[in-house]
């Protein structure tokens, strides 16, 4: 009876146990095994021992896109946060027009991340944009946005604000379940705006807060669409054409992300085994904030939530 | 539930107060609509670029001196936007198809059976959703291209067949709110695990399968960085997000072509979402914590 039970589990099971093994397994267990050779597409894979790692120290490429990886989580997982939870304690205060606005603030995040970055590049484009050009007009000289090293990423930023409306509901799902009774408690005691969100929103948001960061550092460790798009459109040249762009990064580097980075060495460059060794440290890192997660948060466990 | 809360409160309030929240009313409202005008801004630019002529595209302007909608038609003429076009289809709408028919049974069976490993299997499961898809983009690149199958959409929509770790994450959330009883009911009058999850299960999972099916279809859609990878060896796979990125360069004066062709790539993602909001906004907040 029981193995019968587990027999019928198993072929419920099997096509996602065979997906598993082939496209997470099998490919994890090769990057790992190829991270310690050197190939391109036309060669064997040879034996280096830990050289790809070696240069891994020494690539300043590599060096930058850590940098710019680590400057997106820094900022951009921050102020998408406490974007949200802006915009879902204003949403949840609103009682008329709340479906409109709603859906207004969710949209973007559903529009094709291509197709937002070409609406960003144009939106910014420092000579004839709308957005310099109004600026313009109130006497500020708008900065050169997408075509420049140091506000490359922050326009990124800009747009990934604009897409923040996924994150957005998931904070006012939990804003709305706050009990009423906690309000009126903290009412009662004379609390202002100010110390009802800081003493029973927030504190009851908390988990919701801790889910949007590591989901949020996770995005942000495979940021790629955007950043290669941008770079591309904002300097002009093809984004494929057989491949890879040579504007990937553009400018100067700045939009070049850790993945970004790791493809562009594979496949313009042909590292393929460099590649690897890059995809191992992102493994490594990916996974331990996927545990930190895992171990922190309830609805991950195995248990029924 | 706030207003449960202040309606009784403005009854017995002094005049001063209820002005207050009047006031405050009026602030909450303009900031939403200041900051929907912001958000509705980006497309709408786009879309009154994508009316100009090329030339005027390229000034400062917002407004068309005069309006050509039929940009909408010359982008199908000029471009290869009607190839990318289909691609962008079959890819999303068999990957769609693919994952339903993989996914539900695994959901279903870490859901409702019991079995040993089931709580090893989640987790890995959880492992490979989070995982960064660049982690493993060379081998499984040169499997691929083993079997000659780069330059295709194959890459992309065979693996749909073996379950897609994200969807069966979300399956699975939505599956445990059934109530047991009604398997139980199911099992007690013969029905063997298929017919239970084919007669019981799936009618009552109805929402979150259209939320799954959603999820996956936006994704195939919008995805770009795996057409990027198998298919821009050959223009003839390409879809709608490797093309536009690449329109640019191409016809790079013709500004206005670009941005209707951005719009296009928009604006099915937008009619799905208001003919199925509700089952999208529950799927999006079963996928956040509950505890």
């Amino acid at each position: 009876m029981r193995l019968r039970r587990e027999l019928t589990a198993l072929t419920f099971l099997a096509p996602a146990l065979l997906g598993i093994v082939v496209f997470f397994g099998y490919p994890l267990v090769s990057a790992v095994y190829f991270s310690f050779t050197k190939f391109d597409l036309l060669s064997t894979p040879e034996w280096v021992g830990l050289d790809n790692y070696k240069r891994m120290a020494e690539d300043p490429f590599l060096l930058q896109s850590v940098r710019n990886t680590l400057w997106m989580v820094v900022v951009f997982v921050p102020v998408r946060i406490v974007s949200a939870i802006g915009l879902s304690v204003l949403l949840a205060r609103l009682r008329s027009g709340a479906g409109v606005f709603r859906t207004v603030f969710y949209l973007p995040a559903l529009v094709p991340p291509v197709a937002a970055t070409i609406a960003f590049v144009y939106l910014l484009k420092p000579g004839t944009g709308p957005v310099n050009t109004a600026l313009e007009h109130l006497g500020i000289d708008g900065p050169l946005w997408f075509n420049s090293p140091a506000w490359a990423k922050p326009s990124l930023v800009l747009l990934g604000l604009w897409g923040i409306g996924d994150i957005m509901v998931i904070f006012l799902a939990a804003v709305l379940g706050v009990p009423a009774s906690l309000y009126e408690a903290a009412e009662l005691d004379g609390a202002g705006a100010w110390h009802r969100f800081r003493y029973v929103t927030l504190p009851s948001i908390r988990p919701v807060i801790l889910f949007a960061a590591v989901t949020g550092v996770i995005y942000t460790l495979q940021y790629f669409d955007q950043a290669a798009v941008a770079g591309a459109v904002a300097s002009g040249s093809a984004t494929t054409g057989g491949g890879i762009s040579s504007s990937f990064g553009y400018p100067e580097g700045s939009t070049f992300t850790y993945p970004l980075w790791l493809y562009t060495a594979g496949f313009r460059y042909s590292a393929l085994g460099y590649a690897n060794a890059m995809a191992v440290a992102l493994f490594v890192v990916a996974f331990a904030v996927t545990v930190f997660l895992l171990r922190r948060s309830k609805a991950f466990s195995g248990e029924a939530a | 539930m706030t207003a449960v809360l202040e309606r009784p409160a403005v009854a017995t309030t002094p005049k001063a107060v209820r002005r207050h929240n009047r006031l405050a009313w009026i602030a909450r409202h303009s900031i939403a609509i200041a900051l929907s005008i912001m958000f509705i801004a980006p497309v709408a630019y786009l879309i009154l670029l994508s009316l100009m002529t090329s030339n005027q595209a390229l000034t400062s302007d917002y407004w068309p001196n005069t309006w050509h909608p039929e940009n909408y038609v010359r982008v199908f003429q000029v471009t290869q936007l009607p190839r990318y076009l289909l691609n962008t289809v079959i890819y999303a709408v068999s990957a769609t198809a693919f994952m339903l028919l993989s996914s539900i049974p695994a959901a279903y069976a870490l859901a409702k059976l019991r079995f040993r490993g089931r709580n090893v299997l989640f987790l890995v499961i959880i492992c490979v959703m989070m995982l960064p898809p660049q982690v493993v983009t060379v081998p499984l690149y040169l499997m691929w291209a083993r079997y000659g199958l780069t330059g295709t959409l194959w890459p992309l929509i065979l693996p749909t067949l073996l379950g897609d770790a994200f969807s069966i994450f979300l399956l699975r959330q939505f599956l445990l709110t059934i109530p047991e009883e009604y398997l139980d009911a199911a099992r007690v009058d013969g029905c063997g695990e298929w017919r239970t999850l084919l007669k019981v299960v799936l009618p009552m999972a109805r929402p979150g399968i259209a939320a799954a099916g959603l999820f996956q279809f936006f994704y195939a859609w919008n995805d770009y960085y795996g057409p990027l990878l198998y298919t821009s060896e050959n223009e003839n796979a390409w879809t709608l997000s490797l093309g536009l990125a690449s329109f640019h360069s191409v016809h790079h004066v013709d500004w206005n072509l670009v941005t209707a062709a951005t719009v296009l790539a928009m604006a099915p993602i937008i009619v799905v979402f208001f003919f199925a909001q509700r089952a999208f906004v529950q799927g999006v907040t079963l996928t956040g914590v509950k505890g």
